[in-house]
C-alpha cells in the first residue's frame, strides 16, 4: 500500500527534491516494522527451508550435510504422512462444518436477543476464552473411563475406552474442537449480521417472503464476506490442530495430525532435517487452503446498493 | 557452589534426603539444588534434550532413564565417568544394571536406583504362582473373566516396549545384537508374539488392554477383577492404602517364563545419574555422584520410596526386609536376571516408536499365526536402526 502511494507522484516524470526526501522519510519510518517482520517471520521460514534440505539430527552431530530433496521424498513416500493428512482434513472438514451450522444458529440468536445481550454474548464466549490445553484436559478427564462421568451416563457402556479406538477418539477430539471454537465462528457471523440493513427484511416481509426465504435470499448472500472470512480463519486454525490430540491420544490409535507428526520428528526425535521438511509441507498446505479460499470462492465484497 | 540436578520429582522425598546428606557432608564444596522435570518419562526427556541441544550450561547433574544413555552419550551431551571414581560407583552393582549406563564400552552414567516388574497374584484364588504365561492364562480362564483378569501394560507407549522386550528376551532371543544390528530370531520371536496375542484375545484380558498402563493395571487389580498383574513394586504399598482386602491376599512371584525350558528375563527400569558436558562444575558433580550412590543413600531412597537399590550387597542388609517384606530376594533375583531394553542404540527413541507401532494393538496379533506382526516388527526395527522414514 505504502509502495503504491509512494510511486504515484513518480508518474509525472519529475521528482522534486521534496517528494524524494518525503519518500525517504516514509521508507525510514516503515523500516523498523519491515525489519521486525522479516526477523520474526521471514527468517524462521527461510531457516526451516534451509534445514529441510539437510541431514541434521541433534543426536548424531557428526552426520550432517546437504541432502537435497531427500527429506521431502521420505515424508511424501511415508504412509504415516498421508494418514496424518487424511486425519487432519477429516477433523478440519467435520469440525468446521458443524461449527458453521451451530455458530450460525448462535449468531442469529444473539442478533435477535431482546434482553440481556451482553450476558448472552459473554456466556457464549466462555469456551473460547479457556486455554486449549486446559479445555483438552477437561474433555479428556470427562471421557476417561477411570475418572470421567461420561461412561456413567445412560446408554453408554461403563467400560467404553474412548481413546482406545480410532473413531471414538476422533469423536471426542472433534467435539472438544467444536465446543472450543464455535463461539469464535458465532462472533464473526454476528459481526456480519449487524451490517445487514434491517429495511431489506421489512421490504421482504411486505412482499410476503417466508422466514426461510428471508434467510436464504437476504441473510446468506449479504453475509457471504463475513462467512468466508470466518470459514477461512477456522479452516486454517483447525488444520493446525495439535493441543487436543496431544493431550488426549498423543497420536496413538492412528489419530496423528500433521502438526503431531512434525512435533514428533522435531522435538521427540530431534531430527531437524526431517522435521523441517514436515513443517515446510504444512506451510505449503496452509498456503494452498488460503489460496483456494481467496481464488476459488472470491473474497471480493459484493457491491452493496 | 551450587550443582543443579535435573530430575523428576520423586514424591517420597528419599532422593532429596540423600542429596541433603551429601551437600552437608561435602563441607561446603557443593550444594545440590533440585530442578524438577515432569513426571512422564517422555516429557522429562524432551525437556532435557531441548536444553542440552541448546548447550545450556546450567545443567550439572542429570537424572536419566536407563534407556537414554546411548542417545545422550552419542550426541556428546554427557561426560564419561572418570577412572578415579569408577571403582567406587560400580562396586557390587548388578551387571544388568551397569550395562544400561554404558555406551560403546565406556561408562557414561552411574546407576542410583533400579526397578523391575514382578508377577503379582491373588493367593486366595490360586494355590501356587504360575511358572509360565501359558499356565497363567489357563489358570485365569478357569477362574473366569469376572475375577481372573491378567493386567499388563499394552497402551501405545514405552510400557508396551518394556513388556514386548521382556517377552522376546524370555523366549531366548533379543531385539538387537549390537548398536546397529538386528537379532529377532524368527521362531523365538514368533513364540513371544503368539503368547502376547493369546493373552490379548483371551476372555481374561482386561477390556481396556489396548490402552492399559501401570496405573490402569494397578486400579484393575485393586478393584478385585483381576487375579494376576505384571507391575512394578509400587503397587504393593498402593494396595495396602487403597484396597486392604486385596492387599491381604497379594503375593509376588517372578516374571513368568515364555519358553518353559528357558529362565524368564524380567523388565528393567530405574535411574542413572550423569554429568552434563556443558556443566561448569564437572569435578564437583562427579564427587556428588560418588556420594549419592553410597549404599546408605540407596537404602534411604529404598526406605522412603520403595525404589530398589542397584548394589547387590544392599539386599543383605536387614533393613531391606522392611521395604520389601518377604520379597527382597525376589527383587534381587529379578533385577539380576533382567533383560535391558535395546538402549545401546543411540536411536533408541526411534526404535521404541517403531516397536510400539508394530505390536500395538496387541489384540490385533494373531496368536496362531503372528508372522505378519513379526514381519512388521522386523521392518520397523530395521528402518529405525537406519533412521529412515517418519515415526
Amino acid at each position: 500500500m505504502s509502495a503504491a502511494t509512494a510511486t504515484a507522484p513518480g508518474k509525472t516524470g519529475k521528482v522534486t527534491a521534496k517528494t524524494r526526501s518525503e519518500r525517504k522519510l516514509g521508507l525510514m519510518l516503515c523500516a523498523p516494522a519491515v525489519i521486525m517482520m522479516l526477523l520474526v517471520t521471514a527468517y524462521p521460514i527461510l531457516y526451516a527451508i534451509g534445514l529441510s534440505v539437510q541431514k541434521k539430527d541433534l543426536r548424531f552431530p557428526t552426520e550432517s550435510g546437504f541432502v537435497g530433496l531427500d527429506n521431502y521424498v521420505t515424508v511424501l513416500t511415508s504412509s504415516l504422512w498421508w494418514q496424518a493428512v487424511f486425519n487432519t482434513v477429516f477433523i478440519t472438514v467435520v469440525s468446521v462444518a458443524i461449527e458453521l451450522v451451530i455458530g450460525m444458529a448462535i449468531a442469529l440468536i444473539m442478533h435477535r436477543a431482546i434482553f440481556g445481550r451482553g450476558v448472552v454474548r459473554t456466556s457464549v464466549l466462555i469456551p473460547y476464552g479457556i486455554v486449549t490445553v486446559v479445555a483438552a484436559f477437561a474433555w479428556f478427564y470427562a471421557f476417561d473411563p477411570s475418572s470421567g462421568f461420561v461412561n456413567h451416563l445412560p446408554l453408554i457402556a461403563d467400560d467404553k475406552a474412548w481413546f482406545g479406538e480410532r473413531w471414538s477418539a476422533f469423536a471426542v477430539i472433534i467435539m472438544a474442537e467444536i465446543w472450543k471454537t464455535t463461539p469464535f465462528m458465532a462472533l464473526l457471523l454476528l459481526a456480519g449480521l449487524a451490517t445487514i440493513d434491517e429495511s431489506l427484511y421489512e421490504a421482504a416481509r411486505v412482499d410476503g417472503a417466508t422466514a426461510w426465504q428471508r434467510f436464504t435470499r437476504i441473510t446468506l448472500p449479504l453475509l457471504k464476506p463475513a462467512l468466508l472470512v470466518a470459514l477461512l480463519f477456522r479452516t486454517l486454525d483447525a488444520f493446525r490442530v495439535f493441543d487436543s490430540i496431544f493431550i488426549m491420544t498423543k497420536g496413538a490409535q492412528n489419530t496423528e495430525s500433521v502438526s503431531i507428526v512434525g512435533y514428533q520428528q522435531l522435538l521427540s526425535r530431534l531430527n531437524l532435517g526431517l522435521g523441517s521438511a514436515v513443517s515446510v509441507l504444512i506451510f505449503v498446505l496452509v498456503l494452498m487452503i488460503a489460496t483456494a479460499f481467496v481464488k476459488g470462492f472470491g473474497t471480493t465484497v459484493p457491491k452493496g446498493n | 557452589m551450587t550443582l543443579n540436578w535435573f530430575i523428576f520429582n520423586e514424591p517420597s522425598g528419599g532422593v532429596q534426603a540423600a542429596a541433603k546428606q551429601c551437600s552437608d557432608s561435602s563441607n561446603g564444596a557443593y550444594n545440590i539444588k533440585f530442578e524438577y522435570l515432569p513426571s512422564q518419562a517422555d516429557a522429562q526427556r524432551e525437556q532435557l534434550v531441548r536444553r542440552l541441544g541448546a548447550e545450556d550450561d546450567t545443567l550439572d547433574l542429570l537424572g536419566l532413564d536407563v534407556v537414554w544413555t546411548g542417545e545422550f552419550a552419542n550426541a556428546g551431551w554427557i561426560e564419561p565417568v572418570p577412572a578415579a571414581i569408577r571403582p567406587a560407583v560400580t562396586k557390587d552393582v548388578f551387571p544388568s544394571v551397569l550395562n544400561t549406563a554404558r555406551f560403546e564400552g565406556r561408562l557414561y552414567a552411574v546407576p542410583i536406583w533400579s526397578n523391575t516388574q514382578l508377577l503379582w497374584y491373588r493367593k486366595d484364588r490360586v494355590k501356587e504362582a504360575p511358572k509360565t504365561w501359558a499356565q497363567m492364562i489357563k489358570m485365569a480362564e478357569q477362574i473366569g473373566r469376572a475375577k481372573g483378569q491378567i493386567q499388563v501394560q499394552a497402551n501405545k507407549y514405552e510400557g508396551l516396549v518394556v513388556w514386548t522386550n521382556s517377552m522376546i528376551a524370555s523366549a531366548g532371543t533379543s531385539i538387537l545384537s549390537g548398536p546397529d544390528k538386528i537379532a529377532l530370531d524368527p521362531r523365538k520371536t514368533d513364540l513371544a508374539l503368539a503368547t502376547m496375542g493369546t493373552l490379548a484375545n483371551s476372555p481374561v484380558a482386561p477390556p481396556n488392554i489396548d490402552t492399559s498402563t501401570e496405573d490402569t493395571a494397578r486400579l484393575g487389580f485393586e478393584s478385585g477383577s483381576s487375579s494376576f498383574m505384571i507391575n512394578y513394586p509400587f503397587v504393593y504399598p498402593s494396595a495396602k492404602e487403597n484396597a486392604p482386602a486385596v492387599f491381604k491376599e497379594m503375593k509376588a512371584a517372578k516374571f513368568p517364563q515364555v519358553d518353559p525350558s528357558l529362565p524368564s528375563k524380567p523388565p528393567l527400569g530405574g535411574i542413572n545419574i550423569a554429568v552434563s558436558s556443558y556443566s561448569k562444575h564437572k569435578a564437583a558433580a562427579f564427587e556428588a555422584i560418588k556420594c549419592l550412590v553410597k549404599p546408605e543413600n540407596q537404602l534411604t531412597i529404598a526406605k522412603a520410596g520403595g525404589l530398589p537399590p542397584v548394589r547387590a550387597d544392599v539386599y543383605d542388609r536387614p533393613a531391606i526386609n522392611e521395604v520389601y517384606p518377604g520379597f527382597a530376594d525376589l527383587i534381587r533375583a529379578s533385577i539380576r536376571d533382567a533383560a535391558p531394553r535395546p538402549s545401546e542404540s543411540p536411536a533408541y527413541q526411534d526404535l521404541s516408536l517403531a516397536i510400539q507401532d508394530a505390536v500395538h494393538p496387541v489384540t490385533g496379533i494373531d496368536p496362531k499365526n503372528p508372522t505378519s506382526t513379526y514381519d512388521k516388527l522386523k521392518d520397523n526395527v530395521q528402518n529405525a536402526i537406519d533412521r529412515k522414514g517418519l515415526l
